[in-house]
């Protein structure tokens, strides 16, 4: 059996290693895959450094004061996006944060409510308050599909020219405001 | 108490399986008959424990105790008893508690049955079997221990999803673990025979009998989980690429692999690295299923609940198993020494494009459900892999597999004359044509259904072609062919009942795929439509009160050509305590095809929106499986596999067996 | 704690899951022009379900299905091809939205993965016979004698009866 193992060259031995060497690289992924904190339903954005859709949106049913429309994003500065309904908690969630931006930050924050009744969104916004500079109600749901927007709550931020510089999946959480979007909007402002 | 008593049985099954894994082998590597002896009762033990600890589990949801946390979270009084029972493996916890159960069963097994193996090989094998039990005792014990209380109880449970209260899902589970876990027996005995550094004809046989064993399982488990999404979630489709049914499925395409090369190590003591390598990745396969499955890494209907710690203790588990096995073979498997020697053209050539072709298709599945985590670790970017992806690449792949499962049991061993096997199957051929033109001829298209069809019955007939020469059928008496059958070994009548029970799938596989039709609509009480030549007259709805759940009940009453075939009573159906809707479709098989009728939402008009499905061929699906099922069972019992052991003696001829014995 | 958040994630995956699924495709939805369905159907059956696990937006029931297999529908009637109207989709939400990975050069290991690897094994199997001595096309040396032939006929026929199965 030794003579056979001799006999064998290196190279063919080392051909044997193959399959671990292939595992390790697997295993690697998989350890990456762990490690990284990843969601795997989350789908990244395509919109991205893309001007933002054109749209034109009344305001919520019932409520007084202006729609949105794509023209009220370009050349206003920096504006952040949100899109949220009333049956969405975690948009109940990050309601203060969106407050304190706006009373804190001074962002200029606009709202799209998605898919929401009437009644039911202007009820949600009396009780926590109006944070948002402009509202617009996306009933259908089709702008936002245009935006790529496929869950609520989602935040965009928009550039002074109109155009998608980053997306916030789910709620804004403190970190994800200390570490990516007041940079961003500083950064953007400047 | 109970749930104490369970815990306290599984810690010492750790325990038992600590000695489990040194003893015996340390007896194997010295040639102490004392210690090895130590394999047999620990074995046994193991089972004893581990029994208890799931008896111990399965006593607290009979029973509703909710101060058991599992039972809590997926348990319910009201739920009917058998599936309080069944739901003991429908969380995490409890399929893990499943899973060493029979770990410890199969080891059981051998060191009960395994009287035929040399003390040394079974020594080594059922140590091994204890270290994998080592790896995930540790690993319920750790993370995912059943047995945790919660004080005070809750007055009552949370219930178990609706989708899981149905028989066929409640068998799944311990069908599929039996063909995972079982492929680890098989993962065994090739670390013991890297160990052991012999590799020869009487491994290959005494190897076989579990790797069936498991094959029959794993099909079993499959076809079941098949069945039930076909039965269960509405739309008659039964096979969705989901990561998780892909990783049930690499372990078959590779345990099928291993069934057949492990022949060419039996008769020809050939191909040995590469069985080696087989049977450690085959049980891989299934471990690195059990990874993806309950880390959260990718993303399905099946996944379990996801928590990273647990992912990375699984992972560890899989870098020491796999990683340390594939490194014993690096290491090892060059000192094999190669057998007999084979011509491309020959039974070997047929199995080794056999071993060819079912390990690019598990390949191809392996790189479609895991390349979207490999590309977003790469780049970020993120792509979706789905079933017009596998069609494109799995099915070409099959296409020549098929069209050499009939060729294969006709050549001779060594070096073959193909052209005259093909001549020998021209009836095969004539199959093929007819059938093909046949479905042409029924169904205009698409041409590569008919020809899926047509290589269906090139199989078939194959497989019978070369049955029915075997018995030379027709050419002699037919009293004397049945008793050359009765006299062929039983392992021939399960080569050819697997065959043709593939064949048989793969036609209602490619009639279902192709040829489905379906129709949906708005349709009030009384009205009628049609679909593949029957008429559905829906008759109304009925409220329906079942133990755990309120439904309406539809009627439809089936004609075809104005005679009679059937009235259907589709439902929906609420389950109150998980606030979920369900449809339970009413299923009527002709033989030849499936009538699927599902009720779907009211239109508050007095319609409702009806689903009908026609569906060709589906009844072929799982009578194909099930046959293969039979030829794997029909194998089992093949007298030589449980008289293996003079076979070491006898091989003393091969220059092989000389070479290794120290 | 962690195993209850867990469990109750769990539930809700499952929950997303087709808990409902006599809702896909409604018939309310369904084109008149039968063409033009049978594309819609088509084309929603490679479009990936964002908000559900793995699912076509062909079959799922949820909310965002509907309205993009409506948006298909209108796309269609408003004139577009199928290429076109995937390539809608896809500006909006990247390639992850296709259920048939797109060909491009990130997915050429993908696409072109299982052939290569055939080819590999087809390789390795060709170097495999080559290294290992030829087999005769026939044992050289003296023919059989007329004893031996019969012998070996006995046998063959002995063996044809019980055959060497797998």
């Amino acid at each position: 059996m030794s003579a056979a193992a001799q006999s064998a060259p290196l190279g063919r031995r080392l051909l044997y290693f193959l399959p671990v060497l292939l595992f390790a690289v697997v295993a690697g992924y998989f350890l990456w895959g762990l490690d990284s904190g990843r969601d795997p339903r989350a789908v990244p954005s395509a919109m991205i450094d893309k001007p933002i859709p054109e749209f034109d949106l009344p305001t919520i049913r019932g409520m007084t004061g202006p729609g949105l429309a794509a023209a009220d994003l370009r050349g206003h500065g920096v504006t952040l996006v949100n899109f949220f309904a009333s049956w969405c908690i975690p948009c109940r969630a990050e309601h203060p944060m969106l407050e304190k931006l706006v009373r804190d930050g001074g962002v200029r924050l606009v709202g799209i409510n998605y898919k929401n009744k009437p009644e039911e969104a202007r009820a949600w916004l009396a009780t926590l308050g109006n944070p948002y500079a402009r509202l617009g109600a996306d009933e259908s749901g089709r702008v936002a599909i245009d935006w790529g927007v496929y869950g609520v709550p989602e935040t965009f931020i928009v550039d002074n020219e109109g155009r998608i510089r980053y997306r916030q999946l789910g709620p804004l959480t403190p970190e994800a405001i200390k570490d990516t979007i007041k940079p961003l909007l500083r950064k953007l402002g400047s | 108490m109970i749930p104490e008593i369970g815990h306290f049985a599984l810690i010492l099954a750790l325990m038992v399986a600590l000695v489990q894994g040194t003893v015996p082998f340390v007896g194997a590597q010295r040639g102490h008959a004392g210690w090895m002896a130590m394999a047999r009762p620990s074995a046994l033990l193991q089972l004893v424990l581990i029994g208890t600890a799931f008896l111990a589990l399965m006593y607290a949801y009979i029973v509703s105790d909710f101060t058991v946390l599992t039972v809590w979270q997926n348990s319910h009084t009201a739920k009917p008893m058998l599936y309080k029972i069944t739901g003991v493996w429908g969380n995490h916890e409890g399929s893990m508690l499943l899973w060493v159960l029979i770990l410890s069963m199969f080891g059981a097994a051998v060191a009960l049955f395994g009287r035929n193996l040399p003390a040394g090989l079974r020594a080594r094998v059922l140590a091994v079997q204890a270290w994998i039990s080592i790896g995930f005792l540790a690993f319920i014990l750790l993370t995912s221990n059943p047995f945790t209380r919660v004080f005070p109880p809750a007055a009552n449970g949370r219930g178990l999803n609706p989708l899981l209260q149905d028989p066929g899902l409640a068998f799944h589970p311990p069908m599929l673990y039996m063909g995972y876990v079982g492929f680890s027996m098989a993962f065994s005995f090739a670390i013991a025979a890297l160990i052991e550094g012999r590799v020869d004809a009487a491994w290959a046989r005494w190897v076989r009998p579990w790797t069936l064993a498991a094959w029959c399982f794993l099909t079993a488990g499959i076809a079941l989980g098949s069945w039930w999404a076909y039965y269960e979630l509405g739309w008659g489709g039964w096979w969705f690429w989901d990561p998780v049914e892909n990783i049930s499925f690499m372990p078959w395409l590779l345990g099928t692999a291993l069934l057949h090369s492990a022949v060419v190590v039996e008769k020809r003591d050939s191909l040995k690295a590469w069985t080696i390598l087989l049977a450690i990745l085959t049980f891989s396969l299934s471990l690195i299923g059990t990874f993806v499955v309950r880390s959260g890494l990718l993303s399905s209907v099946h996944a379990f609940a996801t928590d990273p710690e647990r992912g990375l203790f699984i992972l560890l588990l899989l870098c020491i198993t796999i990683g340390g096995s594939l490194v014993l073979f690096a290491l090892r498997a060059p000192a094999l020494k190669a057998g007999g020697l084979f011509s491309p053209i020959s039974r070997e050539g047929g199995l080794v494009l056999n071993n060819l072709l079912l390990a690019a298709a598990c390949a191809t599945v392996f790189l479609g459900t895991l390349y979207p985590l490999f590309l977003e670790a790469v780049s970020g970017d993120k792509v979706s892999v789905g079933p017009p992806f596998y069609n494109r690449t799995f099915a070409p792949i099959m296409a020549p597999l098929i069209l050499a499962m009939a060729i294969g049991p006709f050549l001779s061993w060594k070096r073959a004359d193909l052209p005259g096997v093909l001549g020998r199957l021209k009836l095969a051929f004539a199959a093929m044509v007819v059938a093909a033109a046949v479905a042409l001829y029924l169904q205009g298209g698409p041409v590569l259904a008919a020809l899926g069809m047509g290589l269906a019955a090139w199989l078939f007939a194959g497989a019978v072609l070369e049955w029915a020469e075997r018995v030379k059928l027709f050419r002699i008496p037919p009293g004397d062919s049945l008793r050359r059958a009765l006299r062929m070994p039983r392992a021939a009548h399960g080569m050819t009942l697997a065959h043709a029970g593939l064949a048989i799938a793969v036609a209602g596989i490619v009639a279902a795929s192709s040829w489905k039709a379906e129709t949906v609509q708005v349709m009030r009480p009384g009205e009628s439509v049609e679909l593949a030549g029957y008429s559905y007259r829906f008759d109304g709805v009925a409220p329906e009160q079942g133990p755990n759940y309120s439904g309406t009940r539809a009627t439809f009453t089936v004609t075809k050509n104005g005679g009679y075939v059937t009235t259907m009573y589709p439902e929906k159906r609420l389950y109150p305590v998980q606030e979920m809707p369900t449809t339970e479709a009413a299923i009527h098989t002709t033989g030849m095809a499936d009538l699927y009728a599902v009720i779907g939402d009211p239109d508050g008009k007095g319609g409702w929106t009806v689903r009908i499905f026609h569906e060709p061929m589906v009844p072929w699906m799982w009578a194909g499986a099930l046959i293969m099922i039979l030829g794997g069972i029909m194998s089992l019992s093949d007298r030589r596999l449980r008289v293996g052991a003079p076979a070491r003696r006898r091989v003393m001829a091969a220059p092989a067996v000389a070479g290794a014995a120290e | 704690m962690r195993a209850r958040v867990a469990s109750l994630l769990f539930v809700l995956a499952l929950a997303l899951a087709p808990a409902l699924p006599a809702r896909a495709v409604e018939p309310s939805e369904m084109l008149k022009d039968p063409v033009l369905e049978a594309r819609a159907r088509d084309i929603s059956a490679g479009i990936r379900c964002l908000v559900c696990q793995n699912e076509s937006v062909d079959s799922s029931n949820a909310d965002l299905a509907h309205d993009l297999r409506v948006l298909i529908r209108e796309r269609l009637v408003a004139g577009d091809s199928d290429q076109q109207v995937r390539d809608f989709l896809v500006a909006r939400y990247g390639d992850f939205v296709l259920l048939d990975p797109p060909v491009k050069p990130r997915t050429w290991i993908l696409w072109f993965g299982p052939a290569g690897i055939l080819l590999l094994g087809a390789l390795g199997i060709f170097f495999y016979f080559r290294r290992r001595a030829p087999v005769p096309g026939g044992p050289a040396g003296q023919p059989l004698s007329a004893a031996e032939r019969r012998r070996v006929e006995e046998l063959l026929a002995e063996d044809e009866g019980s055959g060497t199965p797998a």
